[in-house]
């Protein structure tokens, strides 16, 4: 092999930079993320559940959100009915925001340990968290 | 009765765009949550075209005016940003002989020749704006109002192009910083830097059985209504006054019309 | 064969490394216009496209004029154009990666560039002018690398690229006429609504192109071994002055409907443009100069005593391109702004960022061009010294 050495130093030298986020994450733990849900709205409901389970919620909201706009937006909708019967104007400015006002206690809690940056928030005004 | 081709093509052309965006997306939403179901509002209005007409003589003070156009730009959070280059609008003013070029006339009266005329996007029935869009990020509703998906946008700015009216403003830059804290309504979105936007025709409103802004601040000298519809208020307007539309020449079929009067009797 | 690029004189590299510089440049550049939004160029909400589209359109013209050394080569086997048309493919991939590169930093929200493909919209020109484009690009790098690759081993290119070869003559018309239609079919722009706007797109491509490419020639014979050919270059100048002559007589036949008609929204762009409307007058001195240029330029072009000596060719080529660039790569999109829709005249200059990211596209594709051009030279200077394979 012609430049043998040389290979073989390049070659060590791009797994060590390719793999030095794992070796340097090793053994290191991040604390799980919890969402606060204690606004003064949610306080105030009887029965604690969102337009539906937790269990969706937290697996499928950014694809229920994604639809809700295609469906508010472009279909002319409003009004959502969900799994209980329960009627919601869809909007994530007026309803989501409504009883989760604490954008800095739930959603950005779970988006930055996750590091996903949605882009919500650069059109949707999310409420002023010291008025609460 | 017989289908005839244009006909059918319409229909291939709207359940191809259906299955393209909305079907999939319901089908989508009822698959993962087999019960949830989605409507209009209850109180939505509704129309087969939506139109406005302008009574140009019934707007007489500069408050006036300011009054209209403050009532949409507040409530869509239209940003003031200061200088003509980056200027984002929804409705202005207009002289007449720059509103309508190629109409006006030299020896008409001067109350009309200096009069404002307030100009917003004219919701056409062929958009031009929509037939360059690349996304479908803006599109014609089946109520006639052009509309646009801000989340679809990548602001390559073809519709800006092809608008024949001007109606349409680009955000150059973060229009947050722009918008007056205390003027911000809290209900509507502000868009961000890097997408196109224009009149709604209050779409946000109409869904939850309100007219638009403008019409609600101007005293009637805004009339709106349904075009296809023979007793709607703007069918009347229409029917009883000589009005006329920006630079119909062009084809895209504007759904604003203008009352111009003129005397002070009119 | 991309070791041939790693290996060069001093000169090479130092090139490559200014270059490199420009583009860093601009690259910085593009950064700032990624944090703070398009506002930092000149644009404006009436003009409202500048800069970056003109270069995009005037470099689809650059691209599609390899079709102007495809066709004599391969379909009518004019062997003269047998080392150059190598350079006129790569010349089309390098001008076509600077259109894509324009398209892209002229885009408001440049991370959903995806949505053109996701929501495909077939009634949206600029739809069909990303699909050409990249199928032009995709085309000519297929050629372009299979028929050198052949060429370094000695044997005439595989017969399968043959159909990719005659496909790449459509195509290459298809991508400046679909161009041409981004502005030939929008209602309210008098000055862009025009049925010759794709027939004068081409003339002028085939003009600005194959006069970039003798330059581009003359420069390759000085810096390498390699020569194109004197036959080869005057061919390619009988081109430049057809063309030239049919891209002057089309913007003549323009001029002619404005201003016999008189319609005055068919004459206030080429007022503006050339006289200046309203006291708004910042291109006029631009304009005449690409008028003069253009004059200069068929004065010697047309008079083959001139021609013939490849100083005086040079020079002609040079005052096409420049004129061309100034006429299609500036003037021909703001003109279709000015005035506004409301009559009214807002000008528009580029601002220093935007001039800046321009530039670092024009390396980025100078860039390619050399290491492509390098590649191509190495692979014929060694087979030059094959005389029996010849």
């Amino acid at each position: 092999m012609y430049n043998g050495g040389k290979i073989i130093a390049g070659l060590i030298i791009f797994v060590g930079l390719f793999t030095f986020p794992i070796f340097y994450n090793m053994g290191k733990t991040s604390a799980m993320p919890e969402p606060k849900l204690d606004t003064p709205v949610i306080k105030q409901l009887v029965e604690k559940r969102c337009v539906e389970s937790k269990e969706y919620m937290r697996a499928n909201h950014m694809q229920l959100l994604d639809n809700w706009r295609d469906l508010v937006i472009r279909e002319g909708n409003l009004v959502y009915e969900s799994t209980g019967g329960k009627k919601y104007i869809m909007s994530l400015q007026n309803t989501c925001m409504h009883c989760h006002s604490n954008k800095k206690e739930f959603c950005d809690k779970c988006h930055n340990y996750a590091n996903v940056k949605p882009y919500c928030w650069s059109c949707h005004i999310p409420p002023k968290e010291n008025e609460i | 009765m017989s289908i005839n081709r244009r006909k059918f093509l319409k229909i291939a052309g709207a359940s191809a765009l259906f299955g393209l965006t909305g079907a999939s997306a319901i089908e989508e939403l009822l698959t993962t949550n087999a019960e949830a179901s989605v409507s209009p509002g209850p109180e939505a209005l509704t129309a087969k075209r939506w139109a406005m007409v302008i009574d140009v003589s019934k707007i007489k003070t500069k408050e006036d005016y300011e009054k209209i156009i403050h009532a949409c730009h507040s409530i869509h959070n239209v940003p003031d940003i200061g200088n003509k280059k980056d200027e984002v609008k929804w409705i202005w003013e207009e002289e007449y002989e720059n509103t309508f070029p190629g109409v006006s006339d030299e020896f008409i009266p001067e109350s009309i020749k200096h009069k404002p005329f307030l100009a917003l996007c004219n919701h056409c029935a062929k958009p031009p704006c929509v037939r360059v869009c690349p996304t479908k990020a803006t599109f014609k509703r089946p109520d006639g109002i052009v509309a646009m998906d801000y989340h679809r946008c990548i602001g390559c700015r073809f519709c800006m192009a092809a608008c024949p009216f001007g109606a349409r403003s680009f955000n150059w830059r973060d229009p947050r910083p722009f918008i007056k804290e205390k003027e911000e309504n809290k209900e509507f979105p502000t868009r961000m830097k890097g997408v196109v936007e224009k009149c709604t025709f209050c779409s946000e409103r109409l869904a939850r059985g309100l007219k638009p802004a403008c019409v609600e601040k101007s005293n009637g000298a805004l009339v709106f209504g349904d075009l296809e519809d023979s007793n709607s208020e703007v069918r009347k307007v229409l029917s009883a006054n000589y009005t006329i539309r920006r630079k119909p020449e062009i084809g895209s079929g504007p759904s604003v019309y203008y009352v111009i009067g003129g005397n002070e009797h009119a | 064969m991309l070791e041939k690029a790693l290996t060069g004189s001093k000169r090479y590299w130092t090139w490559i490394f200014i270059l490199l510089a420009i583009i860093g440049v601009g690259f910085i550049n593009y950064l700032r216009q990624f944090d703070y939004g398009l506002g930092i160029t000149g644009m404006s909400r009436d003009v409202s496209w500048g800069f970056y589209i003109s270069q995009f359109t005037f470099l689809v013209g650059v691209a599609a004029s390899a079709v102007m050394l495809v066709i004599p080569y391969y379909l009518h086997d004019f062997k003269t154009f047998g080392k150059v048309v190598i350079l006129g493919e790569f010349l089309a991939i390098a001008a076509v990666t600077m259109c894509i590169l324009f398209i892209f930093v002229d885009l408001g929200q440049p991370m959903r560039v995806m949505n053109v493909i996701l929501h495909p919209t077939p009634n949206s020109i600029l739809f069909w002018d990303a699909m050409v484009l990249n199928g032009y690009l995709f085309i000519n790098l297929i050629v372009g690398w299979t028929t050198l690759t052949a060429d370094r081993k000695g044997v005439p290119p595989p017969d399968w690229v043959k159909p990719l070869i005659y496909l790449s003559v459509p195509w290459a018309v298809s991508i400046h006429t679909v161009t041409a239609f981004l502005y030939a079919g929008l209602p309210g722009r008098h000055f862009w609504l025009t049925a010759v706007m794709a027939a004068r797109f081409l003339g002028s491509a085939f003009a600005s192109g194959p006069a970039l490419l003798i330059i581009l020639c003359l420069i390759v014979r000085k810096v390498s071994k390699f020569d194109p050919g004197k036959e080869a270059i005057q061919a390619l100048g009988k081109i430049v002055t057809y063309a030239m002559f049919a891209n002057v007589f089309l913007l003549g036949l323009e001029f002619f409907t404005a201003f016999y008609s008189q319609i005055p929204g068919h004459m206030h762009p080429f007022v503006y443009l050339y006289a200046g409307l309203d006291g708004y007058s910042k291109l006029v001195p631009l304009m005449w100069m690409s008028t003069i240029l253009a004059i200069v330029s068929l004065i010697i072009l047309v008079n083959p005593n001139m021609r013939r000596k490849e100083n005086m060719l040079a020079f002609a080529c040079v005052a096409v391109f420049i004129s061309l660039w100034i006429d299609k790569g500036f003037g021909l999109v703001v003109g279709g702004f000015v005035p506004n829709m409301f009559e009214r005249v807002t000008e528009y200059w580029p601002s220093l960022p935007e001039a800046l990211i321009t530039l670092g596209i024009w390396s980025i594709g100078f860039l390619v061009l050399t290491i492509l051009y390098k590649i191509a030279i190495a692979v014929r200077e060694q087979t030059a010294s094959w005389p029996e394979l010849h």
